[in-house]
């Protein structure tokens, strides 16, 4: 088989050629590359912000930037990856491919407005961009009033209009998902029979929805009181500044599930597919996904136990977060249980699987000390802190990403990456991220807080270690980034089912036709039916359609 | 060992040993888990790796007592950290009665501290070893955090109203304080040192390059350049309610609500009088705003919550 195979056939990559047919497009497939492109650019922007903070950081003393300088890099550093790269990573790039092909379907149900929510998030990113060109903003990504709403004098406003601009297009994404889901399941593709990415996008959704308006209308109030001095969050003018974070969080904590549940759905199917078995529980995952979305919404005020709050609401929220993490620890328990007696291999996208259970383990059990009150009290806005949730959102979310986008790159492009390479990246970026992060957990119990531009001596041989890490780090983020690119014109041919998986969206030629499927398909077992595969597909590993 | 930076932080008050037992529970909860399925990832990794290329493995649906198992356990380990937490937690927030009360103002990009005895300090304090200190504390400006990682106290300081916190030093030396809450282009630069002295070096400190007027004075000379006695004295006019007495009681407002005489209302009541109208009175009061700073409006609550003790005595008597 050579390369002009692909080429032969009518797919969605070469159906049409020309900016714009891409501009213009309304294929949810071509629409994943718009936002993975974008998205990827983000990514290394934000990156480069923490690279210049991790070198500042070698040394005790402010010698790299000012403290000006420095407090823009880490508030533009978590503006762009919080917004712009990990809220639309998974959902945006992945889901949009996959969330259609997944069920069955042609498109999603609304393939116009999928566009139009493209164009909004490069607006809003627009908008963010031109704030860090015009010379930064200096909040945190946080935004803490009265700081940004009165007393801060970088671009609060741009950046803020930026972030608001950007909900829009989560907003449309999951009302898009949701409907789809619902509406367009192809014939017997009964509720629990969808794959588990379907169940957490469709709970990723759902917070989409309900939570970014408040997010939205909070950032217009701190404009309002900014630009018209409003009084909603200042004292000084009648206002109050813990309503603010209340408002926030009430957005932002669920936000990151948003970050996290497309994750957990990418490494059920790795999880299934590389041990070529079913999940174990697969309905207890499928509902530990909607859990965590519901009570999500209920935990935001572990944000503020020193914040002046109430001694009795901070036990409630306490309460609640512990709750919160039993459904997280349940998947963790059931994805080991599926490596099970499973026929487990080792390739690039179960790499990341693994490495994603770890790490994101270490997570969410470093999150019971910060939701456990006598303890949050002291590690409250240090390092501790910082390191928990790079465990959470690096760790889990970028590794879970990463994993899916080697796994699925086959499928988008038709070519495979070079899997040597591959797995090298993603051994580099376990052992560059733990490098980083892990040394962070010890400097936060120490007591050094985050936001700090320069530290007291003795925190030096911490820091050092951790901006090690962040260049091995560095160096297993650009390698995807370069094979990857390579691939898309010497990657071998990958076939239809290079990984011999069992959804739908393996069951068409890779490249997809535009039209996903040539014949509806007619769905008749459950999700990760592995036990059911053919047996004439081991003698055939080259794929029946090209 | 020594590896010439450290890896734990000092115990310095009767709070951290608490805080630090608690934290080794939940570090040895968590070491089990992330050991168990570290381990049970790498023993299945390699027992059950792919042989070859046509195994088929036995699907499993699941098992109903195993996520029982695996929800139940993790839960109940999850209370114990929670009520565990919630008590010291508790603790952190409830002062003694005995405690020795200090005024922290914060704004950018400095800690002002002023002792009841009236010597102030800048980004310093100096507390004796073994005894209750309460700090009261607000900012000036935007939210400040008052965080001394070797008594693992930590307080939001917000503009406009007092947050508390209370500790015990248990040991004397010197220790750093941080501001933990982002405010600022200098915010890493609001730091400053905590003194922990011996009862009798700490008398000797109070005694030495002070002022020698008590913060209850300060007030009572503000209390007087204002002109609140007017309206405010016992057996005077009575234009406003007499103040002797009034710290902690509760006081009725017009339209019947009811409401603590603590610090916040003070305040309020000094820089916004028409917030708050006590019942019987009339909204006559100006406001002070502008015209008081910070360490003045602590001063003359200092000065207000010792007309209590006043009262008392002259009950004694």
């Amino acid at each position: 088989m050579n390369v002009s195979e692909i080429e032969r056939r009518e797919h969605y990559l070469n159906v049409n050629y020309g900016i714009r047919s891409w501009l213009f497009t309304t294929d949810h497939k071509r629409i994943a590359w718009l936002y993975l492109l974008s998205v990827t650019v983000f990514f290394f922007i934000g990156g480069l912000f923490a690279t210049l903070m991790r070198v500042e950081l070698l040394t005790p003393q402010g010698d790299l930037v000012q403290a000006e300088t420095y407090n823009k890099l880490f508030t533009m550093h978590g503006v762009t990856m919080v917004f712009f790269f990990l809220i639309p990573s998974i959902p945006a790039v992945l889901g949009n491919f996959l969330v259609p092909m997944m069920i069955g379907a042609r498109d999603l149900a609304f393939p116009r407005l999928n566009l139009a929510s493209w164009y909004i998030f490069i607006i809003g990113g627009a908008f963010t961009l031109m704030a860090a060109a015009a010379g930064g903003v200096d909040t945190g990504w946080t935004f803490y009033t009265p700081y940004s709403s009165i007393y801060s004098n970088t671009h609060v406003v741009l950046t803020v209009v930026g972030v608001f601009i950007t909900g829009f297009s989560s907003i449309l994404t999951g009302l898009n998902f949701i409907v789809t889901i619902h509406k367009m399941r192809a014939p017997g593709m009964t509720w629990f029979r969808l794959p588990l990415f379907i169940w957490a996008h469709y709970a990723t959704s759902i917070i989409f929805i309900l939570g970014t308006p408040v997010i939205a209308i909070t950032l217009v109030l701190v404009g309002l009181e900014r630009i018209f001095r409003l009084g909603i969050f200042d004292p000084a003018l009648g206002g109050d500044p813990v309503l603010f974070q209340h408002l926030f969080w009430f957005y932002s904590h669920p936000a990151v599930y948003i970050m996290i549940l497309p994750a957990m759905g990418v490494v059920s199917e790795l999880i299934a597919c590389f041990s070529r078995k079913r999940i174990f529980g697969y309905s207890v995952v499928a509902f530990a996904s909607l859990a965590i979305a519901v009570i999500g919404f209920l935990v935001w005020g572990h944000h503020m136990f020193v914040s002046g709050q109430s001694v009795h609401a901070s036990m409630i929220f306490s309460l609640l977060s512990f709750l919160v993490a039993i459904p997280s620890a349940i998947k963790v328990f059931n994805w080991t249980a599926t490596l099970y007696k499973g026929s487990i291999s080792y390739d690039a996208p179960m790499i990341y699987a693994l490495g994603f259970i770890g790490l994101f383990t270490i997570g969410g059990l470093t999150g019971l000390f910060l939701a456990t009150l006598g303890i949050d009290v002291h590690v409250h806005d240090t390092y501790f802190v910082v390191a928990h949730f790079h465990y959470i959102m690096v760790g889990g979310a970028v590794m879970g990403y990463l994993g899916g986008i080697h796994f699925w790159w086959p499928k988008m492009t038709g070519r495979t990456y070079p899997e040597v390479w591959a797995r090298l990246a993603a051994v580099l970026i376990f052992v560059g991220f733990n490098l980083t992060f892990f040394p962070q957990f010890v400097l936060g119990y120490l007591g050094m807080p985050r936001r700090y531009h320069v530290y007291p001596p003795e925190f030096q041989v911490l820091n050092v270690m951790s901006t090690a890490g962040a260049s091995i780090l560095a160096v297993g983020y650009l390698l995807p980034l370069m094979y990857l690119i390579w691939s898309l014109r010497y990657g071998a041919v990958a076939g239809a089912n290079p990984w011999r998986a069992r959804g739908l969206e393996w069951q068409t030629p890779s490249p997809p036709p535009t039209e996903n499927f040539d014949r509806t398909p007619v769905v008749t077992e459950g999700a990760y039916a592995y036990e059911k595969e053919p047996a004439e597909i081991y003698a055939l590993r080259k794929p029946a359609h090209v | 060992m020594d590896l010439g930076f450290p890896l734990f932080p000092e115990q310095a008050s009767t709070l951290a040993s608490r805080v630090d037992a608690l934290f080794f529970f939940l570090v040895a909860v968590s070491v089990f888990f992330v050991g168990l399925i570290f381990l049970l990832i790498f023993v299945f990794a390699v027992k059950y790796r792919r042989r070859a290329d046509d195994e088929r493995p036995e699907p499993i649906e699941g098992k109903l007592w195993m996520e029982v198992a695996w929800s139940v356990i993790p839960f109940a380990l999850t209370m114990v950290m929670f009520v565990w937490g919630a008590i010291i937690f508790f603790d952190i927030y409830n002062p003694p009665e005995d405690a020795l009360e200090i005024s922290i103002v914060g704004r950018q990009w400095m800690w002002k501290a002023q002792h009841p005895t009236g010597q102030s300090e800048i980004n310093e304090l100096h507390v004796p070893v073994g005894q209750p200190v309460k700090l009261m504390m607000t900012s000036e400006d935007v939210i400040h955090d008052f965080y001394l990682p070797a008594f693992r106290v930590k307080q939001d300081v917000l503009p406009g109203r007092y947050t508390r916190i209370w500790f015990e030093a248990s040991k004397a030396g010197v220790y750093q304080l941080f501001c933990a809450e982002y405010c600022g282009t200098q915010h890493s630069g609001m730091i400053g040192r905590v003194f922990v002295l011996e009862p009798a070096e700490f008398e000797k400190w109070l005694s030495g390059g002070a002022t020698g007027i008590s913060m209850v004075d300060q007030g009572a000379s503000l209390f007087k350049r204002f002109g609140c006695e007017t309206c405010h004295r016992a057996g005077g006019t009575n234009q406003g309610p007499t103040l002797a007495g009034l710290f902690g009681k509760t006081v009725k407002l017009q339209g019947g609500n009811p409401v603590t005489a603590d610090e916040d209302y003070i305040r309020e009541s000094i820089l916004d009088p028409r917030a708050k109208i006590v019942e019987g009175y009339q909204p006559i009061m100006p406001t002070f705003k502008g015209l008081v700073s910070e360490e003045g409006l602590l001063q003359l609550i200092a000065y207000i919550k010792s007309l209590n003790g006043a009262e008392r005595k002259a009950a004694q008597r």
